[in-house]
């Protein structure tokens, strides 16, 4: 059923519909109505055999889901931007033990200078954590998402990470169909642990591992992550079954079929380019969008395969290497090794930046006439950056 | 406390034989169905202090839980020399994280437990004092604030031994350590404020405190005992020699955890709900030295020059804790 609510909402919902039986939460904007949210469905009862624990730290709130999960209960958490920082260590050691927790980042910058507002530095600084990375365009993926990351999560024994861009996503209120506990119980399964802490059968979990077996389990880690590609295919097919919506998956193309130049981005900025792509195929423009739903696992192979007839790639990132340029640029680049595309990296968006239509059409119009630099911040104050790099450089 | 205080004692020191007492008395160390949750061949040092204790702690929780534990290791010697994968030490369900997150790992185990329904298996977390006091600082005091129902031991040798002895929040005053050498005008650590935990977790007023000592067997087994049959945040904190880091030798571990009560360094004590209930008497009193003269970290207060400044202010601290804590039993 459709229901108008507030994107933060529709997350407190849909994962009360999956039955986690531990939450723990710690405060940090944009993430908190979520929490609030299921603090609530908990405190008045509409989900019932869960524990909420409120924790004095994203650090402890990352160790309650470790050992609530290694106790084997589903088990969900949620952060952003300097939370997911601070829980850093914790969340490594998630991965590293297995366990299949299911984490919201509401993306947001990390600082300094402090900033709340949206962009991708969090949870792309988790990039090589082992944890499983899905970006949600919308608030109704977002939602579907959830459900699809506790299956994933479950069958792989992998932590998935949902990442929805903070306010953009998280604040925004639209129509969201939120599937109920009804619905979500036909495609989620109860949860079967891999590994469990039972006194009836003791185990030892998280022992010392030293260099004669530290590299197979880390080999392990790097093969289970990419057997999660087809995972995360089969679990966006099997929910378009029951719920009849196109969620989730590895990569969304749109409009590409005759696209010479190729858009690639992640998150809720999809929506923008694709309005943008619209009005442009209108004006006889060949270029079309490709949406990386996966970032982690990297479908390396549907992305060379769906670039296969382009001639332009732009990768637009909302975070990026200091000193180096695009994150996702280099991992496009690695798909398409071989191929004669050229590739450059927008940047945008950093801090909340609003990336408004006219300025990426501008750009845009300067790229199909190959007159962009290989790295361009879009919108970037060049007046102000210069003077102050020349004042800082007078005093070195 | 649950123990009857015995008469008698052996030959000087204050170790009850358990062949000499009743079998209801006997520590559970001399029952051969004891869960020995740590078992042997483990690779801790000689004389290690916190290998007795787990043990001594793991057995008593098992028994008071009927074999219900699932015990949550910070990282540290406890965790480094009982489990070098393939091996593994632990005869119960044991999971160790990291450093610094352990009460909250713990949090985590209890909160999987009650909404499962399963609150008869019962929880543990253990780590040193560096887990503890320092890096572990804040999940503890959360676990206890939220009152968890996680009873957590603090195994104390007073530094970062794992590491290789460096200076943690525990570390007495002038006790060298790798942080902390015994060189300069003020040799070994400072005379801070000190960070005495077991008043820390008092103040958070959790249903159980204890402190407890490797050199008196039956009264930690009490203590465990009694921190099993309350439910909540509890806490005990155990007195755990290093031969290693102290410079002692590793027959003398049991003498040295007892002199440090015996002196005053160290009170046993129980709280329930933030207030104290009792403290174990010193019977027969001893100078810090005694107690400081075994162990080499303390050696540059001797050798080559006598420092009896410092030495007069650590007795200065045993006779304040010997008044603070009634050990002189005139309560």
């Amino acid at each position: 059923m459709l229901r108008q609510v507030e994107g933060s909402k529709a997350i407190a919902d849909v994962v009360a519909a999956c039955k986690p039986e531990v939450i723990c939460a710690y405060p940090i904007s944009p993430q908190t109505h979520i929490v609030e949210g299921l603090s609530q469905l908990v405190k008045n009862g509409e989900l019932t055999g869960c524990e909420f624990l409120n924790v004095e730290s994203e650090f402890s709130a990352m160790s309650v889901a470790i050992g609530a999960s290694a106790t084997g209960a589903r088990t969900y958490t949620a952060t952003a931007s300097q939370g997911l920082l601070y829980m850093v260590e914790a969340v490594y050691n998630a991965s590293g033990l297995g366990l299949p927790i299911v984490m919201t980042v509401a993306n947001r910058a990390i600082g300094g200078p402090i900033n709340i507002w949206n962009d991708h530095s969090d949870s792309m600084s988790q990039r090589d954590s082992g944890w499983i990375q899905l970006y949600a365009e919308s608030n109704q993926e977002a939602t579907d998402l959830h459900v699809q990351a506790f299956r994933i999560a479950e069958e792989m024994s992998v932590p998935v990470m949902v990442c929805m861009d903070g306010f953009i996503l998280t604040h925004a209120f639209e129509e969201i169909d939120i599937p109920t506990e009804a619905e979500v119980s036909v495609y989620l399964p109860p949860f079967k642990p891999r590994q469990i802490l039972d006194p009836a059968d003791p185990v030892s979990i998280g022992a010392m591992v030293g260099p004669e077996a530290f590299m197979e389990v880390k080999y392990m880690a790097h093969e289970r992550m990419i057997e999660s590609l087809e995972h995360i295919a089969k679990a966006s097919q099997d929910y378009k079954k029951i719920f009849n919506r196109d969620s989730g998956g590895l990569i969304r193309p749109y409009k590409m079929e005759r696209a010479e130049t190729v858009v690639i981005a992640l998150g809720s900025i999809l929506g923008t380019l694709k309005d943008l792509v619209d009005e442009m195929q209108d004006e006889g423009v060949r270029i079309g969008v490709l949406g990386i739903t996966s970032f982690r696992p990297f479908p390396s192979a549907e992305i060379r395969s769906a670039l296969a007839n382009a001639q332009r790639v732009i990768v637009l990132e909302k975070a990026f290497q200091t000193g180096i340029g695009g994150i996702v640029t280099e991992d496009v680049e690695r798909s398409i090794r071989g191929l004669n595309i050229e590739c450059k990296t927008l940047i945008a968006g950093l801090g909340g930046r609003p990336i408004t239509t006219a300025s990426l059409r501008s750009y845009l119009t300067s790229a199909l006439a190959n007159q962009v630099e290989q790295l361009t911040f879009l919108d970037l104050d060049k007046e102000i950056t210069e003077k102050e790099l020349a004042r800082e450089r007078s005093l070195r | 406390m649950t123990t009857t205080p015995l008469k008698f004692y052996q030959i000087g020191s204050f170790a009850v034989g358990n062949r000499l007492v009743t079998s209801d008395e006997r520590s559970m160390q001399s029952d051969a169905d004891r869960a020995n949750a740590l078992t042997s061949g483990h690779r801790a040092c000689q004389g290690c202090g916190e290998a007795l204790g787990a043990r001594y702690a793991l057995d008593t929780a098992m028994r008071a839980a009927n074999d219900q534990i699932i015990a949550v290791n910070a990282t540290g010697c406890l965790e480094v020399f009982s489990t070098p994968y393939p091996e593994s030490s632990w005869r119960i369900a044991w999971l160790h994280s990291l450093f610094g997150n352990a009460p909250a790992v713990a949090s985590g185990v209890a909160a999987a437990l009650k909404a499962k329904g399963k609150t008869d298996i019962r929880v543990v977390g253990q780590g040193g004092d560096g887990a503890t006091v320092d890096i572990g600082f804040g999940p503890l005091s959360g676990m206890f604030e939220r009152n968890d129902d996680v009873l957590y031991i603090c195994y104390d040798n007073e530094a970062y031994m794992n590491t290789g002895v460096q200076r943690s929040g525990a570390t007495p005053p002038a006790a060298r350590t790798a942080t902390t050498q015994a060189v300069g005008s003020a040799p070994g650590n400072v005379f801070g404020q000190g960070k005495f935990l077991p008043k820390i977790a008092m103040a958070h007023e959790i249903p159980y405190v204890a402190t407890a000592s490797i050199a008196d067997l039956r009264d930690l087994e009490a203590k465990v005992t009694k921190a099993m049959e309350f439910r909540g945040a509890r806490y005990i904190h155990i007195l755990v020699p290093c031969p290693l880091g102290w410079g002692s030798a590793s027959c003398d571990t049991i003498k040295i955890a007892r002199l440090a009560t015996q002196s005053g360094l160290f009170p046993l004590f129980e709280a329930v709900n933030g207030e104290m209930i009792t403290s174990t008497p010193i019977r027969k009193k001893v100078g810090v030295e005694e107690y400081l003269k075994l162990q080499g970290r303390y050696a540059h207060l001797f050798s080559p020059k006598r420092n009896d400044e410092v030495i007069n202010h650590l007795q200065r601290m045993a006779d304040r804790n010997i008044q603070r804590y009634n050990l002189m039993g005139e309560m």
